[in-house]
């Protein structure tokens, strides 16, 4: 059985990989943001805590921080976002991902929510 | 959104999916299908724009040309019926208002104002006004769509009763389209050629349906690309570029400052600030790299702080940050290399040419 994604209140995802954990943003927020035409991500290497910006994710409109859903260090970067931040829009759940992160505890990623509560959380926070 | 208005198009941009803002108390369409692939299509070929938040001022009477002219920094005391241009309009200290465009029908005046300061300007006007001339606020019985794009006047002709591509350039024609009464005017805010049209209220879904349903190729474009648009052109926007604290000589439009021979409100002021020189002006720049520089970002030389991002946003043409900000004189030069201060980084930039985007000519 495949591993659940689960999603933070800062509309990240994270899908856990063996030993590490995925991480992207939520099609919801992709949704509010628009057109993504530029992001400034971490270098490999850095420790973040749960809550640490990540990185900027620039639209058209504005820019939005993205934020550590669970504490770990960055072990991989999507470098395809650098020539192409509009997978991130056409895939926020696959070629679109962020960062792979080394979890500090795996058990984190159990503390986030499950796909139908975040929905309704993102709902919530729209209305 | 308690106390948000709708447009008379409302209906219209739920059904076409349209992300929905609120933007000076209306509920506006921001996007469609995306900010970047809606200004692709205006550059290429063509978009339509609901502007019905756009507020209009309709003046008439004795002197009317003559009052309209004392309020405006640009001449309008010469306009000929069927004759658009833009000003500013100003205060004694030569602070901008707003920025409008002026019609000149047979017997009267329309000015079209931004949304956000309608009530400030309408009440301004009226103040200023002689006893023989009265304003009208009309802006809730017209709506606004403007057709913009290489492929628009073509478009709009071919459904036209009155001959809109021979309609030179800030001139404008009552008529109708597909049959509706309106006033096509060969103006725009994006930097390509097209036409904006005013219709009543009443009529408007249905020109707007009907133009839909003529064209397989007219994107429907949305305030976020409306932005892009305008900022590659190097035009204004009130709240951003131009606002009470600034004068159209430091904003770069003294093209519209019409001092000789003439008294306007402001007039001394800017005759003043012209024969003592700005101490800022509003200059384009692009990004060096990927960075994207937003509204009062600093804009730095060396140790030095010259000046802070006005407009600031990604350009689809260009692929790359650009903007306009406020520049002290002695560094407001073309080709100057700079830096703009981004959330605590230094980003290099340059400042450039205005227009960014000038649009090929035919």
């Amino acid at each position: 059985m495949g591993e659940e994604r689960r999603y933070s209140r800062s509309h990240e995802w994270v899908i856990r990989e063996g030993d590490s954990a995925r991480v992207g943003v939520s099609e919801f927020a992709v949704e509010q943001l628009g057109d993504v035409v530029y992001l400034e991500l971490p270098a490999v290497g850095k420790q973040l805590n749960r809550g640490d910006v990540i990185g900027d994710i620039e639209s058209v409109k504005a820019v939005s921080q993205l934020y550590a859903p669970i504490s770990g260090e960055v072990i991989a970067v999507n470098e395809e976002l650098e020539a192409h931040p509009e997978l991130v829009n056409e895939d926020p759940l696959g070629k679109g991902w962020i960062v792979v992160l080394q979890p500090v505890d795996l058990g984190d990623i159990d503390t986030l929510m499950f796909k139908a509560d975040y929905d309704r959380f993102a709902a919530e926070e729209q209305a | 959104m308690e106390g948000v208005k709708r447009t008379a198009l409302h209906e219209e941009h739920l059904a076409a999916g349209a992300k929905m803002v609120p933007f000076a108390g209306y509920e506006m369409p921001i996007e469609y299908q995306g900010i970047v692939a809606e200004h692709r299509a205006v550059r290429s070929s063509m978009g339509m724009f609901d502007l019905s938040h756009m507020g209009e001022i309709v003046l008439e009477g004795e002197d009317v040309l003559d009052a309209t002219d004392r309020l405006m920094t640009n001449e309008v005391r010469n306009l000929a019926v069927g004759q658009a241009r833009y000003s500013p309009m100003c205060r004694e200290s030569g602070g901008i208002i707003d920025d409008l465009l002026i019609y000149r029908f047979p017997t009267q005046v329309m000015l079209v104002v931004n949304a956000s300061n309608r009530a400030k300007d309408y009440d301004w006007i009226v103040a200023q006004l002689p006893q023989s001339v009265t304003a009208r606020d009309v802006s809730d019985d017209v709506a606004l769509i403007a057709i913009q794009g290489p492929d628009a006047v073509a478009f709009v002709q071919s459904l036209a009763s009155v001959d809109v591509e021979d309609l030179a350039s800030y001139h404008f024609l009552e008529g109708s389209v597909l049959g509706i009464p309106c006033t096509v005017s060969r103006t725009g805010y994006t930097g390509e050629d097209g036409v904006e049209i005013y219709v009543a209220s009443e009529r408007a879904a249905e020109l707007w349906r009907g133009l839909r349903a003529a064209s397989n190729t007219l994107a429907l474009v949305g305030l976020g690309a409306r932005d892009t648009l305008r900022l590659e052109a190097g035009l204004a926007l009130y709240g951003n570029d131009i606002t009470e604290e600034t004068t159209p000589l430091e904003a770069g439009l003294g093209w519209t400052v019409k001092l000789s021979d003439r008294q306007f409100i402001g007039s001394d002021a800017l005759q003043r600030q012209k024969d003592d020189g700005v101490s800022r002006r509003l200059m384009a720049f692009e990004m060096a790299d990927r960075a994207i520089a937003r509204p009062h970002a600093a804009m730095l030389s060396g140790d030095l702080t010259i000046g802070e991002v006005a407009s600031g946003t990604f350009s689809p043409t260009f692929s790359k940050g650009i903007g306009m900000a406020y520049i002290e004189r002695e560094h407001a030069t073309v080709g100057r290399e700079v830096e703009v201060d981004i959330r605590g980084q230094r980003h290099p930039a340059r400042i450039v040419k205005k227009p960014l985007y000038r649009r090929p000519q035919a």
